[in-house]
């Protein structure tokens, strides 16, 4: 419910004329803005679990990451439908040309497959293995969405920087768990091997 | 008998620099108060979000210019509350904020450079120098939303008479007033301060480059440039520099802020022009604020009978 409330307030907001003299911008910086905190709180929940001793937090994930999904969809539609007023030409000219929309639309494109296989019939018929290798693909929506970001500022790069540093903690930490359990495993067989000659 | 031109007074004669410096210690104290003050503003904004900006002195005595847009002007409130000014912080809603305090008297602007005159005026005589008229201009931002603004001001050229170009003045170089600790939001924003901004002579004498002292019938509010700013209307919005201290005739083509910070998305030039793309996104349409679907643009925002015979012969493409 809570993570409704940002979605809530621009509703307001649009109802009493709340929006600033540039509703269609203020809407798609604040869809924009949530997008990346629901994406690094997606891939918070992870090292939250390991290193605060939730486990319990597996239970948000999906539902953190569907409203990432959701947001993205918000922005995606506000620009559609009231930035560009549904010009396809113009849209399809501006994802071919303008570097910060062909990563944002990609970001966008790789969440799709998520968003529907999210359910525990998917993860069923995709087996445990395959379905969190599909589910990889979250990193490179968050880090395209922070270049996304960054490539759209005039000068100001302190908001991207600050999500984009976010974003590499979180997959900073993946990387370290990977290689240690790697160097643990090696040392495991490396024990393994002493025992078995001795 | 030889009278020498007495020296020029330097800004920093007017007051003396231990006084300068005490009284920003005396304002930290109150600064302290201010702050407690502001958050509680905040939680009252919440709640009732202010819908008028801090008004301005009225102006009078003005006269109606002929060379004004009969566009429907866009309402006080969005030309208050949406701005850049990055000295007050990069987002569109951080001037209004922030330069609320800002102090725009006692206020100078020093002419310098290749003239024969040069000259430091106060406000007073900045208002008195040539009749004020009322211009009702469209100004286009570089990152294509619009605004039609009826500004008070006169022609630049008047200004510029005054203090009696050199043939050596080839551009007119200007600069904004910068103080960090008036202006502590202008660190992190990216961009080189103080703010300047250049225009070629011939640009600065053109009958539509103004300088301007007011909008709505009122002096200038902190926010879009007070005490005096320039306005350029053919021109995308970060070449009418605000609040203007210094004003240099120079040779050569001065260095302008948005240029050093991005020489491939911000020329020298800078004139309104929706085949020239920004590198990042189209100059072809922009929004007017207030209405939902977007506009073209025009060629030089819709002053190309005026101004375009300033550059002909020249590739627009590469002069940006």
């Amino acid at each position: 419910m809570l993570c409704l409330v940002p979605a809530a307030r621009l509703g307001w907001k649009a109802f009493h004329g709340g929006l600033g003299p540039n509703p269609i911008e203020f809407i798609t910086h604040e869809t924009g803005d949530w997008i990346l905190i629901f994406l690094v709180l997606t891939l918070a929940i992870t090292p939250a679990r390991k290193l605060l001793g939730f486990p319990d937090l597996i239970r948000f994930r999906r539902m953190v990451g569907l409203f990432a999904f959701f947001y993205s969809f918000l922005h995606f539609g506000t620009w559609i439908g009231l930035d560009k007023f549904f010009d396809w030409p113009e849209m399809v000219a501006d994802v071919a040309k303008r570097r910060y929309i062909t990563v944002g639309f990609t970001g966008f494109l790789l969440m799709i497959p998520l968003a529907v296989t999210s359910t525990a019939g998917w993860v069923r018929r995709l087996g445990g293995k395959r379905w969190q290798a599909l589910h990889r693909l979250i990193y490179l929506t968050a880090v395209a969405g922070v270049v996304h970001y960054y490539w759209l500022v005039k000068s100001d790069v302190r908001k991207p920087v600050m999500y984009g540093s976010m974003v590499f903690l979180l997959l900073a930490y993946r990387v370290t768990v990977r290689l240690q359990e790697r160097r643990r495993r090696a040392a495991g067989q490396a024990r393994s091997l002493v025992s078995t000659a001795s | 008998m030889l009278i020498k031109k007495p020296a020029d007074l330097k800004y920093s004669d007017i007051t003396p620099k231990s006084i300068y410096v005490d009284r920003r210690k005396f304002l930290a104290g109150a600064a302290g108060v201010g702050a407690a003050m502001l958050g509680g503003r905040v939680v009252l904004d919440v709640i009732s979000p202010r819908t008028t900006a801090l008004a301005g002195t009225k102006l009078s005595g003005y006269s109606k210019s002929p060379l004004s847009t009969n566009e429907p002007r866009t309402p006080y409130n969005d030309v208050t509350q949406y701005n850049n000014f990055y000295e007050f912080g990069s987002d569109k809603d951080d001037p209004a904020v922030n330069a609320k305090n800002f102090r725009t008297s006692p206020w100078t602007v020093s002419v310098e450079g290749n003239v024969t005159k040069p000259q430091k005026f106060d406000m007073d005589a900045i208002l008195k120098m040539a009749p004020l008229e009322e211009r009702i201009y469209r100004l286009r931002c570089v990152e294509a939303w619009s605004i039609v603004v009826p500004w008070i001001g006169f022609p630049l050229s008047a200004l510029l008479q005054k203090v009696e170009p050199t043939p050596k003045a080839k551009f007119v170089a200007f600069e904004t007033f910068y103080d960090p600790k008036q202006m502590p939001k202008a660190r992190g924003t990216g961009i080189e301060f103080p703010y300047r901004e250049g225009l070629r002579l011939d640009e600065a004498m053109h009958p539509l480059t103004l300088v301007c002292v007011g909008m709505y019938g009122e002096t200038l509010p902190p926010q879009d440039g007070a005490p005096v700013r320039l306005i350029v209307p053919w021109k995308y919005g970060f070449k009418s520099i605000k609040s203007i201290v210094k004003i240099t005739l120079v040779e050569k083509q001065p260095r302008t802020t948005w240029n050093m910070a991005a020489p491939n998305e911000y020329g020298f030039y800078s004139n309104v022009n929706p085949k020239v793309d920004h590198p990042r996104w189209s100059q072809a349409k922009e929004r007017r604020l207030g209405e939902f679907l977007k506009r073209p643009t025009l060629p030089f925002n819709g002053y190309a009978d005026q101004v375009e015979n300033l550059y002909s012969g020249m590739d627009l493409r590469k002069y940006f």
